[in-house]
């Protein structure tokens, strides 16, 4: 397939398609509703399943079920349609259940805006839910990367048993790129789902699905369990990218559409003979604290930019260690920084240094 | 010797974890005789909900899901979509499907989702101690109503199979009991045709069954058939409330 140009939405819809998504189920919600429009057209075209729920509380947890059932399954929604969605994510990671969940982020809190924002780092990476439970998440700064990630999110979340979150702002979901869909994705070997409930003629004994363990020591060993997992995730998905990052006086760290105003400002910070480079976090959780070890000797400082009051800013000062003078620079309300603000942020360092 | 009687082979050999005299243990055979006799076992996958009934998923020798508080019929969605030849049903208390699960119950139905709803009415929440449900009746004391429920402060018992007769998507909805060894009888005769009609493919359907709770009631197992008779049933009536009897598209 040739270049298309498409809108950010749509092009998540029809990634998932590519991804080879048995069933979606979701509930309308600003600004992602070009996912589930894309998809009922689409899905049941495909032999595939579309169902709108009567609430995001029954989308996640039909989600639950064919996820249960063995098929690849995503859901879509938005800052206050995630936060509904979060029992249900506790009960499919509690339940060792694969699923893609697509979080496109606007204002909050509350009923916030509908205009773009990422303030929902915490919801995404510490989760609403209840219990010792990580939800792998991807935050792609370009369209051709949020496809390239939601094809390869359904083989994640199979392979892990997991749920795997692709969150953009609604500006990615929003805007319109050239984008190819047939970049090639790893190849993992994904063992049958002989676990899946679809009734025991397919499977031999009797699978049940379940995240409810009442003797402590089933429990525990349970949690223990998805806790080793968890460690393999961090050892082989942890993703970022290192931007001019040879030797920088300062670092900006910033993920997804954030991160593409930092790539602007730091031409801008070049013709000031200020050498600045970007710490790019692609997944969020786990969070790629390695990365901070790489920083140079010479590195003034890091300069956190987030279109929320500072969120991921707890994460960087976690892997900083106390080491590097941080300072945070975000706009809230659905402003977009500009480059020349991460530009003054940089020049004017001690003005937004986070003193803890 | 020769065998008259045996345990259902729809029920795995694990211990009920059901309170004595509790007819929750009666209404679970009569699922698993049903799924049995009608040679489904093996294809049928089951969700259990959150309430006394949550180690459903330990007794019926089925697939089962174990789906959070309310969420079964949601659950049960998610597997009928994907796997339509499967016989899918939910098992729920009235905490569950009359409270916080009235909405995926309520749209679940309205879809005519092609499920069987096994909806277990005992009038209060039982695994949690004994709290007040939405099916109370007036004048019920409960831990969380100890001067017995009253219209002007709880409002009256909600009255689901008569809510349910109006949504167009239902097939056959039928309100039972197991006070007795006649209802028994019917209460299985009602299950199987639930579903009878799900493997035809006529849509939703739902059995209520009027259920004891002898501990959190206070009464002796005797007694607490008599209650389910003389106070329960004059305020949920028994009988069908709706049949379909055609296919529903």
């Amino acid at each position: 397939m040739a270049k298309v140009l498409m809108k950010g939405n749509e092009a998540i819809a029809l990634a998932a398609i590519k991804g080879g998504c048995d069933a979606f189920f979701g509930y309308p919600i600003t600004p992602q509703n070009e996912i589930p429009e894309y998809l009922s057209k689409y899905m049941n075209e495909h032999g595939k399943v579309f169902v709108q729920a009567e609430s995001e509380v029954a989308a996640i947890n039909m989600v639950y079920g064919a996820a249960g059932a063995g098929a690849r399954v995503m859901t879509s929604s938005s800052s206050p349609g995630i936060a509904l969605k979060q029992e249900g994510i506790t009960y499919i990671a509690g339940a060792k259940l694969p699923c893609v969940i697509v979080s496109v982020m606007r204002g909050g809190p509350g009923l916030g805006s509908i205009q773009p924002s990422q303030s929902d780092y915490n919801q995404a990476t510490r989760g609403g839910g209840n219990g010792d439970y990580h939800v792998i998440c991807f935050a792609p700064e370009t369209i051709q990367e949020t496809i390239d990630t939601m094809k390869e999110a359904f083989d994640i979340a199979d392979y892990y048993r997991n749920p795997v979150m692709v969150l953009v702002d609604g500006l990615i979901g929003q805007m319109m790129e050239s984008v190819d869909f047939d970049r090639p994705i790893k190849q993992r070997f994904l063992p049958p789902k002989d676990w899946a409930a679809s009734g025991t003629k397919n499977h031999p004994g009797r699978n049940v699905i379940n995240s409810l363990y009442l003797e402590p020591k089933d429990l525990e060993e349970h949690t223990l369990g998805l806790h080793k997992k968890y460690q393999s995730v961090i050892q082989n998905e942890t993703r970022y990218e290192m931007i001019n990052m040879e030797d920088p006086d300062y670092v900006i760290v910033a993920y997804g559409t954030m991160s593409r105003v930092a790539r602007s400002a730091i031409e801008m910070l070049e013709k000031k003979k200020l050498k600045v480079g970007i710490i790019r976090p692609i997944s969020l959780w786990p969070f790629p604290k390695q990365a901070f070890k790489e920083i140079g000797p010479n590195c003034k400082g890091i300069l956190v930019s987030e279109m929320s009051l500072g969120q991921m800013l707890q994460d960087v000062q976690i892997a900083n260690k106390g080491r590097l003078p941080i300072a945070f620079y975000g706009r809230v309300g659905g402003y977009v920084p500009e480059p020349e603000e991460l530009y003054d942020a940089i020049l004017n360092f001690k003005k937004w240094e986070v003193l803890d | 010797m020769e065998m008259k009687y045996q345990k259902t082979s729809g029920l795995t050999d694990n211990a009920l974890s059901y309170c004595p005299g509790c007819t929750h243990g009666i209404i679970h055979k009569l699922v698993a005789e049903s799924l049995t006799e009608l040679g489904v076992l093996d294809r049928t996958v089951g969700i259990a909900s959150v309430g006394c009934s949550v180690f459903s998923y330990q007794f019926f020798n089925v697939d089962m899901e174990q789906a959070a508080h309310g969420r079964a019929c949601a659950a049960a969605t998610g597997v009928k979509r994907i796997h339509p030849d499967n016989v899918v049903f939910t098992y729920q208390g009235d905490g569950d499907l009359a409270s916080i699960g009235i909405a995926e119950t309520i749209h679940a139905a309205n879809r005519g989702e092609n499920i069987t709803v096994i909806f277990v009415n005992n009038a209060i929440y039982g695994m949690t101690g004994g709290q007040m449900a939405p099916t109370s009746l007036i004048g019920q004391k409960t831990t969380t109503s100890p001067f017995g429920r009253s219209v002007v402060q709880h409002g009256s018992p909600i009255k689901i199979s008569e809510m349910f007769q109006h949504i167009e998507g239902v097939a056959y909805l039928e309100r039972v009991s197991v006070f007795n060894p006649r209802q028994v009888r019917n209460a299985k005769k009602a299950i199987k045709k639930a579903f009878q009609y799900q493997l035809d493919k006529k849509g939703f359907t739902m059995i209520e069954i009027l259920s004891s709770c002898p501990v959190n009631w206070g009464k002796t197992p005797i007694d607490a058939l008599k209650w389910i008779e003389e106070s329960m049933v004059p305020v949920f009536p028994l009988g069908v409330f709706k049949d379909a009897g055609e296919s529903h598209e």
